[in-house]
């Protein structure tokens, strides 16, 4: 394991360091000490390294990660992950507004709390949050799946499109547009293994499924109310 | 026998007047938005006449300046943008970039032609909502890649192949208003780039996701210089709207560069309401944008790239003579690759329009093949010829806003100076900053030299 001391080490150098990583690299085990809260920490990576952030983050951790795994021992700030095109970011503790934003693909695991705009705009990223989510989470989700295994808060899935939401608990209004579905049983595999993936204790079956009721699709005036 | 309900032979009837409110245009209006339930979307820009560039004239030489020598004596075109932070900044050979328009709202072989032609001329071009193209990104020599609030196509791998990225902030034609693209116009390739289903309206958002404020805007342009390793410039493109405080903010935020949209700029589709009645003028945006580098002593530092509503030479060397230090185009670019050319004007009147006037650039039947996605009304579009157009009228702009510098004795366009100039009108000069002619009177301001 490689250590990057942020106490002694500029941000430029350690992103620079762990962004040069490609996919032949033999130093695949990395560690971030020190963060104190900085922002666009690991963000960029672009090969499949693992990253353990000891501490907690300021905006954009893991911004447009693509491959690497980057495992934050502490809490996040806002926009982690922001854009993430595939491979996983963890967090231990809670994440503040817009985690997971835009994301195009990857694991995104909040094992504490996501604060409100979890997953807005989402567009193909998978999100688990083994707490509660806040308000207007996945707000214009194109894509991807939100599992929530707390409650969500206002406006979930406000003006989505084919994104999926899971939630456990209670949501305390849906957005514009968004309505409950049934749950098939390939919704349940698609649940089952994602509750795998991030570790998450709870069956499938306990969840709703919530989508796009699609109503907003093409422009009617008679809808004009809804927006 | 008498018929009273005519007036007797002789006596001068009143004629006709239509109400200079209600115009033909304004009563077709309420008639369609009754028949139809819905607000007019349309492509370009404000149509209305505001104070523009044409209320400025130049000066010229006379005995206190000096001319030079044209075709003999040297004016410099060449400009650099982004030598704020950035380690490799964008030189152009010609201060007329082509602005962001989305593939999606034109065709990839126009985008292929925007591509070839600003190649041929020695500038850049910028992508827009909706993500690289191939076509484009193997086309322009020098591409800028916008950073929008959709991110539709938005990938590290596109941005790390940027020269530039653009964050969009606002748009001149729709300050506080997002994009817009109609269900005919989401083809396969259109839905795939964005990750939506195919034949929906799509609205793309207004606000960044994932920052709000300038605050928050500075540590969003860290992260995208960390994931760019600091090499390529940052822009900021903002609406014309507060132009002191935005560019003000825009530099705070850590802009290598400040794009500022005057609200005559285009836009592939938006609602006319707020083309026409949102944001200010180009020409009111300039000064202060400018009085708020110079308050910061970053004037030339932080370079200003000015749009909405450049045409000609003249516009250019103006909008330069006023402080900026480059421009862009959209609308003008279009008209040269072809654009409601009268050449389709039989299509165009079947379509309830004419040429000039066409602007349902949304609805993807745009009989020049330019703002379609269909394959039929593509194939009209040569991307060659039109890519050739578009360098020979950059080129001609070029040369027109020499000849101007050259007779104002400068050798570079960018040692025009406000001074160059006067006024037509009152308001013009009021906006710009420029004396009206015949006077040293800028209205709200002293008299004084
Ligand atoms: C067809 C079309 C598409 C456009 N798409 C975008 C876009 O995707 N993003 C953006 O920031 N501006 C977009 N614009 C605005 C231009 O970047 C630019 O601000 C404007 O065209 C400048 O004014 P002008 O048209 O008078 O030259 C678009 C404009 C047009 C005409």
């Amino acid at each position: 394991m490689q250590t990057l001391d942020m106490a002694t080490t500029e941000l430029r150098e350690v992103n620079a360091t762990l962004q040069s990583q490609k996919a032949d690299t033999n130093q695949r085990a990395w560690e971030i000490v020190n963060p104190k809260g900085s922002h666009a920490i690991a963000c960029g990576l672009d090969g499949p390294i693992e990253v353990t952030v000891r501490g907690s983050t300021g905006y954009y951790c893991g911004g447009m990660n693509k491959e690497a795994t980057v495992h934050i021992v502490g809490s996040a700030g806002p926009g982690v992950a922001e854009n993430m095109m595939s491979g996983t970011v963890i967090i231990d503790g809670d994440a503040s507004q817009y985690a997971g934003a835009t994301g195009h693909g990857g694991l995104l695991v909040i094992k504490g709390n996501a604060s409100s705009r979890c997953g807005i705009s989402m567009k193909g990223i998978d999100i688990v949050v083994h707490g509660n989510i806040g308000h207007m989470s996945a707000f214009m989700a194109q894509s991807g799946n939100l599992v929530v295994l707390g409650d969500a808060g206002d406006a979930l899935g406000d003006s989505c499109y084919e994104a999926r939401f899971f939630v456990r608990g209670k949501v305390k209004s849906l957005g514009a547009d968004c309505e409950e579905k049934e749950m098939r049983p390939e919704h349940i595999e698609i649940l089952k293994d994602l509750l795998e993936r991030a570790g998450a204790d709870a069956k499938p079956e306990e969840f709703t499924r919530y989508g796009s009721a699609r109503k907003l699709y093409n422009f009617n005036i008679d809808n004009a109310a809804a927006y | 026998m008498n018929d009273m309900t005519k007036p007797p032979l002789g006596i001068p009837q009143t004629a006709p007047i239509k109400s200079a409110t209600f115009t033909d245009p304004i009563n077709a209006e309420i008639r369609r938005a009754a028949a139809t339930g819905i607000y007019d979307i349309r492509g370009g820009g404000a149509k209305r006449k505001v104070p523009h560039f044409d209320d400025l004239l130049f000066l010229g030489a006379s005995i206190s300046r000096y001319p030079l020598e044209g075709y003999r004596e040297k004016c410099e075109t060449k400009v650099t943008l982004g030598t704020r932070f950035a380690k490799n900044p964008i030189e152009l050979d010609i201060p007329i970039t082509i602005a962001g328009m989305s593939f999606g709202a034109l065709s990839g072989p126009a985008k292929e032609a925007l591509g070839r032609g600003a190649n041929a001329a020695g500038t850049s071009t910028t992508t827009g909502d909706g993500g690289m193209t191939p076509e484009e990104r193997g086309h322009s020599s020098k591409l800028v890649y916008q950073y929008l609030p959709s991110r539709y196509g938005m990938n590290p791998d596109d941005l790390r192949k940027a020269d530039a990225i653009e964050v969009v902030v606002g748009q001149g034609a729709k300050p506080g208003g997002g994009g817009m693209l109609l269900g005919q116009k989401i083809s396969d390739r259109v839905a795939e780039m964005r990750n939506l289903p195919k034949g929906i309206d799509q609205r793309s958002a207004c606000r960044h996701p994932d920052w709000t404020g300038p605050d928050d805007l500075e540590i969003k342009i860290l992260e995208l210089r960390e994931i760019t390793g600091w090499r390529v410039p940052i822009y900021i493109k903002v609406a014309g709207a507060r132009p002191y405080y935005d560019t003000t903010l825009a530099v705070k935020a850590g802009a290598d560069v400040v794009v500022l949209d005057g609200m005559q700029g285009g836009t592939a589709a938006t609602q006319d309401v707020f083309i026409e009645n949102v944001g200010q003028p180009t020409l009111a945006c300039i000064r202060p944008a400018v009085q708020a580098l110079q308050d910061m002593g970053m004037h030339r530092k932080v370079q200003l790239i000015v749009s909405g509503g450049i045409r000609t030479g003249a516009d250019v060397a103006k909008a330069m003579a006023l402080g900026a230090d480059a421009v862009a185009i959209g609308t003008a670019a279009l008209i040269a690759l072809g654009d409601n050319d009268p050449r389709w004007e039989a299509e165009y009147n079947a379509l309830g329009t004419t040429a000039g006037a066409y602007d349902d650039w949304h609805e993807g039947k745009d009989p020049a093949g330019i703002t379609t996605q269909d394959p039929e009304l593509m194939a009209r579009f040569d991307p060659i010829a039109g890519g050739r157009r578009l360098s020979n009228y950059l080129k001609v702009m070029t040369l027109e806003a020499q000849t101007i510098a050259r007779a104002c004795g400068k050798n570079h366009l960018h040692n025009l100076e406000p001074e160059d100039m006067c006024a037509l009108t009152v308001e013009a000069s009021a906006m710009s900053g420029v004396p009206l002619a015949g006077t040293n009177w800028v209205p709200g301001r002293g008299g004084d030299y």
